[in-house]
């Protein structure tokens, strides 16, 4: 096999025009480049400033907007021209996302399961009800839960562990190649964050999906990711082997942002510390 | 939603009385189902008799009983209004829904087409119309019209829902489980806007019924067809209020004012529950 | 202006050196639920009790979904059905208002206590920007009245204000959904302190934002809090932002508070079996070894376990733990712990 890579970004940039009226412009990404290999699944990890274009990247690269310049090829094959609603399901079952809000991932009027359903069917291919199912509760037991526990539930019913892995379930049925993760555990707790992100270590070495993470929590960043963007004003500023990275960042911002990496070994007292003695 | 019917008739004064008043008038108007005479018959009955016995509201110059009179006009009016509201819903539904969600081309095109409808005045265009159809203008000609002249406000309201339903995460869910632009529409944003169109539908009910009664006792629309209005137009007519025929115009009257009085109630009492988050709240799903 | 309370006795023994701002007695909230007409009670709060001092910052962490977010609703009085307060009092103490009860306010006083003495930074700020109008507005709507300036210094205020939060004017003129999500929290978080209030409420207010401008924006917090003596009470899942902000920290599980204690204690000595699970599983950069979530699900809070709640996923657990609740007591001085296998009152 030729190694095509899966993802191919070049020079992508995206350019906001706020208002009709207006002639202010935001730039919220610029000349971004990087690329994933076909046949080495990696989690591939995004950081960097608040604002910095992060969302907004991975917007386009799941083909919710279209950059202003540059492109985007997805196995080869840029995502301009994925125009027909064919060619749209096709890329969609090959590149999924997960949100980070699991409350907001779901509609709150609606039951879960239903997500887990209309994938199955349009693709997966699923025929009738219990195929759905089926693929459903497979997808489930992938990340450690079973339909039984979700079926029929609305998202209130859950825990906020068991949305974002049902959210997690529903981006595997389609078996996609690509998943674009944007911030998935900044809702949670530290414990659940362990069992996310070793689910994404699982699903990269048993499922050899290859994963773009997004996160503003370098500790995690730094326990699964195998490399790293670090972006700053829509520009990537530091990029390489994750560890080393975060390990000796070079790039001033990098080293500002590790810097501001608050540790638990500088825990306050808690007892009146000077400031406190006012009254 | 029957649950919460349910509560706001128990603990709602202003709302039960609302269910009351509007009760009654649609008891008269299914009532006309079981009338002795043909609704466009004259002369059936003897002429002008005051109410009491033999005839419960009296009978008109024109030799109809008043209460069978009533009766079918108020179904015909009932239906007409509802056959407005249902059809401008319709329209202020697909088009508020669809320009929030797809947004762009789409939405610039339909809200400039709503933004005509909002400032048209709608009493002329209405008699011009009158004016243009003359003998063709129709009860089912007249509801279609009223109905694509009632939806724009409201489609209005419903595209802002839905534009900030679309920039929430579970619609992008929604998309890549692959579900069609139809079904997202209908499955996962019409819930969300449906509190709001069942209260402006009262709103459109009483509107439309206001607008096609105004135009009926000024003889703008079809007068065969029984109407409340057209019952006005008739009494009128035969100048009945100078000949002392007073119950010909009262009975109209008193009803069309039960109707809107009720409608208006309802609809006041429950506009407090139709912001969807206190909605969420109520099936428990508020964060 | 507010109401004040007639009682007399001081609270029970503060567990800070401060006045007290803040403190919550045997707290019930409850979300009621019905399921096919079936009515089930969440018990999301069960039974808390805490004080805040004046001055202090206190932390709550906990596992998702432990209640922390429906205890400081409570606190906040921001609740709607389905959930109602059950149970327990709410103790408020400012300066210029007095002792007061939250729950036994009337509505008029609740209302101007809100912004001015009392905000409220709900989980999800999305949800108190309106959609369809631009951020301005909310500013005007909310903090306009209670700033009580002419307009031109108002807006003089509010932009130097958001300056501090790292965010440029241009924000007023944007509707939310133009906003990154960080931008959107660091605007909820400067509505809710431009008016400088004597108790602030945050719930995640930082997760949105990455580790610089969120140093940025706790250094403000604690710089308000200490220039007006004020309080706050703060939930998030980070615990290192806990470390750099809370005096104190409080841990939730399924509804109760089972550990409470200086900051550093907690983080570096923990003692109950759920908080040394959770501080061993926050990750490290230089550090990869293999972490692991808790094993097990997280009880139901419609049927909790009985005795204590972790028992089913406790590592400790003896025979009475599934018969008796471990009582929230001294194990150490102002460190309070829930839990049969932890030693007593070494004061
Ligand atoms: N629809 C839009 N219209 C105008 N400007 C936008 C729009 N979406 C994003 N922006 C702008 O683009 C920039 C980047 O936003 P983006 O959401 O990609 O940031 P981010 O890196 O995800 O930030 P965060 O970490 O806070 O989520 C911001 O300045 C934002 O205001
Ligand atoms: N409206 C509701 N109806 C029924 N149960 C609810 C409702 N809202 C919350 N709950 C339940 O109450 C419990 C506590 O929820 P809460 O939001 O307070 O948790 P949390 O500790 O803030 O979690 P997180 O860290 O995920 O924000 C959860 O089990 C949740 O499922
Ligand atoms: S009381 Fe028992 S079950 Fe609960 S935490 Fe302590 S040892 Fe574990
Ligand atoms: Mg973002
Ligand atoms: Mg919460």
């Amino acid at each position: 096999m030729s190694a095509m890579p899966l993802l191919e970004l070049r020079d992508v940039g995206r350019t906001f025009s706020a208002g009709i009226f207006s002639r202010r412009r935001v730039r919220a990404v610029a000349g971004v480049s990087f690329e994933l290999a076909g046949d080495r699944p990696e989690v591939f990890a995004v950081i960097g400033e608040s604002g910095s274009g992060k969302t907004t990247l991975a917007r386009m690269i799941l083909g919710a907007i279209a950059p202003t310049a540059g492109l985007i090829l997805f196995r080869g094959r840029d995502l301009r021209s994925l125009r027909s609603s064919h060619d749209r399901l096709d890329f969609m079952r090959a590149v999924q996302p997960i949100f980070q809000n699991p409350f907001e991932a779901f509609n709150p009027l609606k039951r879960v399961d239903r997500y887990l359903y209309a994938s199955a069917r349009r693709f997966a291919a699923a025929a009738g009800i219990a195929e759905a199912e089926r693929l459903a509760d497979t997808a489930l037991h992938q990340v450690g839960l079973t339909l039984a526990e979700v079926k029929g539930r609305f998202p209130h019913e859950l825990s906020g562990g068991q949305l974002q892995r049902s959210a997690i379930a529903r981006a595997l049925i389609s078996r996609p190649s690509l998943i674009v993760a944007d911030e998935p555990v900044s809702m949670i707790d530290a414990s659940l964050r362990m069992t996310v992100t070793n689910l994404f270590r699982s699903l990269r070495d048993q499922l050899g999906v290859s994963i773009v993470y997004i996160t503003h929590d370098l500790a995690t960043a730094y326990y699964v990711s195998d490399r790293i963007i670090i972006m700053r004003k829509g520009e990537v500023v530091e990029r390489g082997d994750a560890a080393e990275v975060l390990r000796a960042p070079r790039h001033p911002y990098s080293i500002l942002l590790k810097d501001s990496v608050l540790s638990i070994e500088g825990a306050n007292g808690g007892d009146a510390t000077p400031s406190h003695a006012t009254t | 939603m029957f649950a919460v019917l349910g509560d706001l008739l128990r603990v709602n004064r202003e709302f039960a009385l609302g269910v009351l008043l509007t009760g009654i008038v649609v008891v008269v108007a299914l009532a006309s189902l079981f009338s002795p005479y043909p609704p466009l018959d004259v002369y059936v009955v003897p002429p002008d008799v005051p109410p009491g016995e033999g005839f419960l509201l009296g009978t008109t110059s024109r030799g109809q009983d008043v209460f069978w009179q009533l009766a079918e006009a108020t179904r015909n009016t009932l239906l007409f209004g509802i056959a407005v509201a249902a059809i401008s819903r319709v329209i202020a539904l697909t088009v508020g829904l669809l320009a929030g969600y797809l947004g762009g081309a789409v939405d610039r095109i339909l809200m400039s087409i709503n933004d005509t409808f909002i400032v048209v005045p709608l009493f002329p265009i209405l008699v011009l119309f009158y004016f243009v159809m003359r003998d063709r203008m129709s009860w089912a000609m007249l509801a279609l019209v009223m109905a694509c002249l009632g939806w724009a406000y409201d489609a209005r309201l419903i595209r802002s829902v839905a534009m900030s339903l679309k920039t929430r995460e579970f619609t992008r869910q929604a998309v890549f489980s692959g579900m069609s632009t139809w079904q997202i529409v209908t499955q996962e944003h019409l819930p969300y806007v449906l509190p709001i169109v069942f209260s402006t539908t009262l709103n459109n009910l009483n509107w439309s019924i206001g607008l096609e009664v105004t135009l009926s006792v000024l003889g703008f629309t079809d007068v065969n067809t029984p109407t409340i209005g057209g019952m006005v137009f008739w009494a009128n007519q035969h100048t009945a209020l100078v000949a002392g025929i007073w119950w010909w115009i009262a009975a109209p009257v008193v009803l069309i004012a039960t109707l809107f009085i009720g409608l208006f109630l309802i609809a006041a009492s429950v506009s407090e529950y139709i912001d969807p988050r206190s909605r969420l709240a109520r099936i428990g799903a508020a964060k | 202006m507010v109401v004040a309370r007639q009682d007399p006795a001081p609270p029970a023994a503060s567990t800070s050196d401060n006045p007290t701002a803040l403190s919550v007695r045997d707290l019930h909230a409850h979300y009621r639920v019905s399921h096919f007409g079936i009515r089930r009670d969440v018990r999301a709060v069960d039974g808390i009790s805490f004080e805040v001092g004046r001055n202090e910052i206190y932390g709550l962490a906990g596992e998702s979904s432990s209640g922390k977010s429906t205890l400081v609703k409570t606190i906040a009085r921001a609740i709607r059905p389905p959930l109602f307060h059950v149970g327990g009092e709410v103790v408020f103490e400012f300066p210029d208002t007095g002792r007061f009860s939250l729950y036994e306010l009337p509505e008029e006083d609740l209302a101007r206590l809100r912004w001015r003495h009392l905000s409220y930074i709900m989980q999800a700020s999305m949800s108190v920007l309106n959609p369809v109008r631009r951020v301005r507005h909310s500013f005007a709507d909310f903090a306009f009245r209670h700033i009580g300036k002419r307009a031109p210094e108002f807006w003089a205020l509010v932009a130097g204000h958001l300056e501090r939060l790292h965010l440029s004017a241009s924000v007023l003129d944007s509707y939310p959904h133009e906003l990154s999500g960080g931008m959107r929290q660091r605007v909820t978080i400067a509505l809710a302190t431009v008016c400088r209030p004597d108790f602030v409420i945050a719930d995640e207010p930082t997760t949105a934002l990455d580790v610089v401008v969120q140093k940025g924006v706790l250094e403000m917090i604690r710089e308000i809090q200490q220039q007006m003596g004020s309080s706050v009470l703060f939930v998030t899942h980070d615990m290192s932002v806990h470390a750099y902000l809370a005096d104190r920290l409080g841990i939730m599980y399924a509804g109760r508070l089972v550990e409470e204690g200086p900051t550093r204690e907690i983080l570096l000595a923990p003692q109950h079996p759920y908080t040394r699970h959770l501080v061993a599983s926050l990750p490290r950069i230089g550090d990869r070894s293999e972490r692991h979530g808790l094993e097990g699900r997280p009880p139901s809070l419609a049927a909790p376990p009985p005795g204590c709640r972790f028992h089913p996923r406790c590592p400790l657990a003896m025979p009475i733990c599934a018969q008796e609740v471990p009582p929230l007591e001294d194990a150490a001085p102002r460190h309070r712990v829930a839990c049969h296998a932890v030693k007593r009152g070494s004061a």
